[in-house]
């Protein structure tokens, strides 16, 4: 449906109006309806965030700093610029300095105040760790019938219960 | 594997009850954290078996935990996609997870925890989306019983967190408390008499922003808008909901206001226009799925104003789910073309209008 309004652009909204007690319809595209008020859903660049950091980045950061990798995951700032997301929580440590900066202009703030957390003692979830994945691969042993593996499997999980 | 919703109260859509409190402008309250486990990296970036261990530590530590009770855990990576399509139809888990998106496809050890009201998406964008649904506004107790989980699920499975920035993201715009919080809001008077696009701008100054039914990309259709919080970082969870809370209270109010003026000034044509849409519902033979939105917006705001009574709340609400693609296919027991779907769609609102139709006057 082509927008009444400029005749050109495909109408993407349905807008109903009441003028003098007459009712309205019209279908407008983004444009058209952004002049009259209507906000649309914004389309938004493929990532956004990426664009924004390279600004931050030409501002702060020489161009040397954060050029590296990620210790952890191997993600770069290339790699962030192109999807919009990091790579692993080490990410942020990799590339602080940016990172900073880029929170504060994205959240107006860079620090966080809200809930803290302790992470459990390390043999918590380790345990926890390898008894999952031993359920999990007991699990898919009785599935395919590897009947010797799984008898192996419940006796490694009753040791650590 | 295969997908059975009849697991959950009312098929995992009790958030739509109209139980909660302003039901007839807010449908319903949605609060998520995004959290991922430490040591390994984020679930777009894991390997396949990466993705796995994650699955089974978080499967470990689900399996007792008091604050999910009665939780059972669907393999999105396993269904096929029609139900991975009624999942998202029903808003138990987002577009990404359920692989329904050309730039995200299905990953390995997508999965999701369902209970009553609150859900674990494991392998997200993030390790793991937790959320909570109610019934009309109710943004302290969606977090309140979402924050048992998170505290729960924390005490088991180490959570990646940074002193400065809080909770680590996918996502530099989640970081810091991971937390959005939402209200699925109906909006026809502020729409009618044009100035949502006031409310809409007055929000971004607050710190909010809005969304369509579908949360992020997807467009507003049928009057109904998402509002949350826009950033995470800097604010606590308290002062976060606070200022929700707050700024929805004044939407809700502002609606209100514009609808009675609407009946004041444009009384019969409001009435006329609403009973029409009504009808069209009623007996129409084809709907697209905008149609029936806007219809059903319509014949919401009469429920509302009163204009129409003896039509429940909740057989709306539930008709925004069950008029979707997924849900109509599966319900016919094939896969459907579009105008197949138009046509089945029409036949499910009919019948379902007709059952409350004998009160309707």
């Amino acid at each position: 449906m082509v927008c009444d309004s400029c005749h050109e652009r495909d109408a993407i909204v349905n807008l109903t109006s009441i003028e003098n007690n007459v009712v309205r319809q019209l279908h407008l595209c983004e444009q058209c309806a952004a002049e009259r008020g209507v906000e649309t859903s914004v389309a938004t660049p493929k990532h956004p965030l990426g664009q924004f950091l390279e600004a931050v980045q030409q501002q702060t950061v020489p161009a040397s700093v954060e050029a590296g990798k990620c210790s952890f995951c191997g993600h770069t700032m290339k790699d962030f610029r192109e999807t919009g997301r990091m790579g692993c929580a080490r990410c942020y440590v990799s590339f602080e300095m940016s990172m900073r900066e880029l929170l504060r202009r994205v959240h107006g703030a860079p620090r966080h105040i809200g809930r803290t957390y302790h992470a459990p003692r390390e043999e918590v979830f380790e345990k926890a760790g390898a008894l999952g994945e031993l359920r999990e691969k007991l699990r898919r042993a009785i599935e395919q019938e590897q009947f010797e593996t799984a008898a192996e499997l419940r006796d490694r999980i009753r040791v650590l219960e | 594997m295969t997908l059975d919703l009849s697991l959950l109260p009312d098929g995992g859509v009790r958030w739509l009850d109209a139980s909660g409190q302003h039901s007839d402008v807010v449908l319903s309250t949605r609060v998520r954290l995004a959290r991922n486990v430490d040591g390994y990296a984020f679930a777009g970036r894991a390997r396949d078996g990466e993705r796995l261990r994650v699955l089974a530590q978080v499967r470990e530590a689900l399996q007792r935990m008091p604050a999910m009770p009665e939780s059972f855990m669907v393999r999105v990576d396993e269904l096929p996609a029609a139900e991975r399509a009624m999942l998202f139809e029903r808003h138990l888990v987002s577009r990404e997870l359920a692989g329904l998106e050309a730039q995200h496809p299905l990953r390995s050890g997508a999965a999701v925890y369902l209970s009553d009201g609150l859900s674990v998406m494991i392998n997200e964008e993030d390790h793991l989306r937790m959320q909570s649904l109610q019934s009309g506004f109710e943004l302290r107790a969606a977090y309140a019983a979402l924050d048992r989980v998170d505290r729960e699920l924390g005490a088991r499975v180490p959570f990646s967190y940074h002193s400065e920035f809080g909770f680590l993201t996918a996502c530099p715009t989640n970081v810091g408390t991971g937390m959005r919080a939402s209200v699925l809001i109906h909006l026809p008077g502020l729409v009618l008499t044009k100035e949502i696009g006031r409310v809409l701008a007055g929000l971004q100054q607050m710190g909010l922003t809005y969304r369509g039914l579908y949360g992020e990309g997807s467009e507003v259709v049928g009057n109904f808008f998402q509002l949350s919080n826009q950033t995470t970082l800097g604010r606590s969870e308290e002062d976060l909901l606070d200022t929700l809370i707050r700024v929805v209270g004044h939407v809700i109010d502002r609606e209100e206001e514009a609808r009675r003026v609407l009946l004041r000034d444009a009384g019969y044509i409001i009435e006329d226009k609403l009973w029409r849409a009504y009808g069209t519902l009623r007996y129409a033979r084809s709907l697209t799925f905008d149609e029936a939105m806007n219809y059903l917006s319509g014949v919401r705001l009469a429920v509302g104003l009163k204009l129409i009574r003896g039509l429940s709340v909740y057989t709306l609400n539930k008709l925004l789910i069950f008029s979707q693609a997924a849900h109509l296919s599966a319900a016919e027991g094939r896969t459907l073309t579009e105008s197949e779907t138009n046509l089945a769609r029409a036949r499910y609102v009919r019948k379902a209008l007709e059952e409350e139709a004998g009160a309707v006057g």
